[in-house]
């Protein structure tokens, strides 16, 4: 078999056919990596080219595309990030998330650039790659188990060198906000990736590789790679920002009124500190666990005796501690800690997950539904719940099966005014800012492919830097941010480094044309970016015809309620700034008034191809 | 240089293992690292590390003599070696390796790179010989 000889990659894609249980091995195409670099770029074009426009998520039609990055698995900061798409079950709409740990390395030492599953098993499976031997195996003894059970089960059956991805009980029922997770602790949260693999009966993914890859210039990698370790070692950040992790954002975040609290009724949590980064750390913090490269560990790996039960979870991270703390009115971190393992071994996503549950409790609240329809009453605040709630909905039981597939279907499917409470966009439930003080947080959130996501732009820091009252300008800096944190996602790099404690970009793009030996500079980089983000745009309008501008605008509560408490009392976004802010950055990205993207700007940007599937202006 | 880990501060990052296979294999490849990280999770939740303190074991046991201390540390002359693999069988440590592609094993040439950039110190030089480089970026930096 032919291979590309090309540096950074692995040089090969698999492909697992699951109906009709066949394995085949792909050289990756040279133009693929010079246009679309990896990962977040492998996942858009792999998933335009291969699915049928309209494919149903949860069909055998849909697929799975797991990809790392050039620069994953490298000596370097943050090496350590894996993409995973799919179409989302959740939106309709394109689908990607993606996660650290030591999964993304492994592919490429196994001499792969992408992994596609496609297809359904009949059966439960899992598929093990282990350099060239491949395999579909039985999954019957971990089907049913939980995420970090079977995992820890796979390990002890293939052994520890293997990195293994699995889904939870949450998973293999197919709820739309279902994870996939890997390393005890990381997952690929958003968008269901993982009820597309339930729907496919692949219980995990199990990768071992010892080819290692090619890079242009191994001297100047290597030096540059200790470069790039000592500038963090010096940072201030390396320092003080690690103990914490991103739980240590919480009580900032609460100062500037913009930390999701009981459904985002308001932005400010009274017990925020009872929950943040330093009370994590000093009752249950065992240990700070870093993904593949790190040299400053996020992961805050716990103990906590709940109850009588020892659990050990890692976490809760910051978004965990918004979404299950704070928006539950959870103010004690070892509840939050306790929720967040329950969410876990389900696999369920702590964000949606907590945005579920805090719309049951507010329709409870309400009267919008009764005790005797969930199944028993659940207040504000109460931990156990929370956890039979989040139980329910894995097994898709009672209340369980009403909600999931997120606030919006569950929304239109009770109604009584409750769309008015269900915050979401595109269908993604809100991370963790609340944003009617933070007009870029909000516009970042509105524009966001995936739906309302912060990582393709955690635009907050820019509101507070230049105004949490100031509309203008805040779209040219939403673009900006969508294209470099995009691009670390094709890269196949964490962007924490440089997000947290201020690691600079040029080192990216240093190493970048050393490691491929390709000459591409910052700037060529952030076009493939762009042309990324213009290709899941179109993606979207595919999918869903009447996608455009109406599917970018906020949840009716953002719109209507003005924060009742907090840094933001009396604030709301008006629809008129909201509509201001898309003009401008409709404009801006050379996209027409219904936001969607015109034949010159995909000409420009090499996106030609796209205008055979899709009819634009 | 004799190596010495402090686990507890270990973050499983396996920063050492990729600098030691691209120092001295030039690739990015964890199967052709000397140190080892593994980690037991969920419980108890902590990592070891697999890592050579040149005790010599390795160098007694060996049939053709192909090991021999140089500099204060164990290696293996590729030329000697008959790939017999007991050393690999015999470290006390599991600190001696082979890679399927190879007819001889390897081991740590005490090049000192994982204690320089392990961003914990989890693994020190008890000999002092190296130091972690953040301690002269740090200077740099002010």
């Amino acid at each position: 078999m032919a291979e590309t000889k090309l540096f950074g990659y692995g040089g090969r894609i698999v492909r697992v056919d699951l109906s009709r249980g066949e394995v085949s091995i792909e050289p990756t195409p040279e133009d693929l990596a010079r246009e679309y670099i990896g990962g977040r770029g492998f996942v858009a074009r792999i998933l335009w080219d291969e699915l049928e426009p309209g494919v149903d998520p949860l069909s055998p039609g849909n697929k799975v595309v797991m990809a790392p990055g050039p620069l994953s698995g490298l000596f370097l900061p943050g090496s350590g990030k894996i993409e995973m798409g799919a179409k989302s079950p959740q939106t309709g709409l394109y689908g990607e998330g993606n996660m650290g740990g030591h999964l993304a390395g492994e592919l490429k030492f196994a001499g792969y650039d992408a992994l596609i599953i496609e297809g359904a098993a009949s059966e439960p499976c899992f598929i093990v790659i282990d350099d060239e031997k491949i395999e579909i195996r039985d999954a019957g003894k971990y089907w049913g188990k939980g995420a970090f059970e079977a995992e820890k089960m796979l390990k002890d059956d293939l052994g520890g060198e293997f990195q293994i991805a699995t889904i939870g009980p949450a998973g293999e029922n197919m709820v739309t906000y279902a994870v996939v997770s890997h390393d005890f602790g990381r997952q690929c949260g958003r968008t269901g990736v993982g009820a597309v693999l339930g729907s496919k009966k692949v219980k995990a993914v199990a990768v071992r590789g010892s080819r290692g890859f090619p890079v242009a210039d191994p001297e100047r990698v290597l030096a540059k790679g200790k470069e790039m370790y000592e500038a963090c070692f010096a940072k201030p950040g390396f320092e003080e920002w690690t103990p914490y992790g991103t739980a240590g954002v919480t009580d900032w975040i609460n100062e500037i009124g913009a930390f999701p609290t009981k459904n985002f009724h308001t932005g400010y949590f009274e017990k925020h500190k009872q929950i943040n980064g330093p009370t994590l750390r000093d009752r249950i913090l065992i240990l700070d666990k870093g993904c593949m490269g790190c040299p400053i560990p996020c992961g805050k790996y716990s103990k906590v005796d709940y109850k009588g039960r020892t659990i050990y979870v890692e976490g809760p991270e910051y978004e965990t501690i918004a979404l299950m703390g704070g928006n539950l009115l959870i103010g004690n971190i070892e509840e939050v800690a306790y929720v967040n393992y329950v969410a876990d071994e389900l696999g369920i996503d702590t964000i949606s997950g907590g945005s579920v549950v805090a719309f049951i409790l507010e329709c409870l609240e309400k009267g919008v539904l009764t005790p005797q329809d969930v199944g028993r009453d659940v207040k504000w605040g109460d931990a156990d719940g929370v956890a039979w709630l989040l139980e329910r909905i894995a097994r898709r039981e009672g209340v369980g099966e009403l909600v999931a597939r997120g606030v919006k279907e569950a929304a239109e499917r009770i109604g009584k005014g409750s769309e008015r409470f269900a915050m979401h966009i595109k269908g993604l439930e809100i991370s963790g800012y609340e944003s009617r003080f933070a007009p870029a947080m909000m516009l970042a959130y509105m524009t966001a492919d995936i739906g309302a996501h912060h990582n393709r732009a955690w635009a907050i820091t820019y509101d507070a830097a230049v105004g949490q009252d100031v509309i203008e300008g805040k779209a040219a800096k939403v673009i900006e941010l969508q294209h470099v944190r995009p691009l670390f996602d094709a890269l196949g790099l964490c962007r924490l480094q440089w997000v947290e404690i201020g690691f600079e970009l040029e080192h990216y793009a240093d190493i970048f044309p050393i490691v491929t030996g390709w000459d591409y500079s910052w700037e060529d980089l952030l076009r493939i970016s762009e042309r990324i983000w213009n290709l899941t745009r179109c993606f979207n309008r595919r999918e869903r015809p009447d996608f455009g501008r109406a599917w970018d605008l906020p949840p009716p509560r953002w719109l209507e309620e003005p924060l009742p408490s907090g840094a933001g009392k009396g604030r709301c976004m008006s629809r008129e700034n909201a509509e201001k802010m898309l003009d401008e950055y409709y404009e801006l990205r050379g996209w027409d008034a219904n936001g969607l993207p015109t034949r010159a700007k995909l000409e420009e940007l090499g996106l030609g191809f796209v205008l055979e599937k899709l009819e634009l202006d | 240089m004799k190596l010495a880990a402090r686990e507890e501060l270990c973050s499983g990052c396996r920063a050492c293992e990729l600098v030691c296979s691209m120092k001295n294999f030039s690739q990015p490849n964890p199967k052709r690292s000397a140190v080892r990280v593994a980690g037991a999770f969920p419980a108890p939740g902590r990592f070891s590390i697999v890592y050579c303190d040149q005790c010599g074991v390795c160098a007694e046991v060996c049939p053709v003599e192909a090991i021999r201390k140089v500099d204060g540390h164990y290696e293996i002359d590729a030329d000697l070696c008959t790939g017999c693999m007991v050393c690999v069988d015999e470290c006390p440590h599991g600190a001696m390796f082979s890679h399927p592609d190879d007819d001889v094993p390897f081991k740590c040439v005490a090049c000192g790179e994982c204690v320089a950039y392990c961003p914990r110190q989890a693994l020190v030089d008890e000999d002092g010989e190296v130091a972690w480089a953040g301690v002269e970026a740090k200077k740099r930096a002010v």
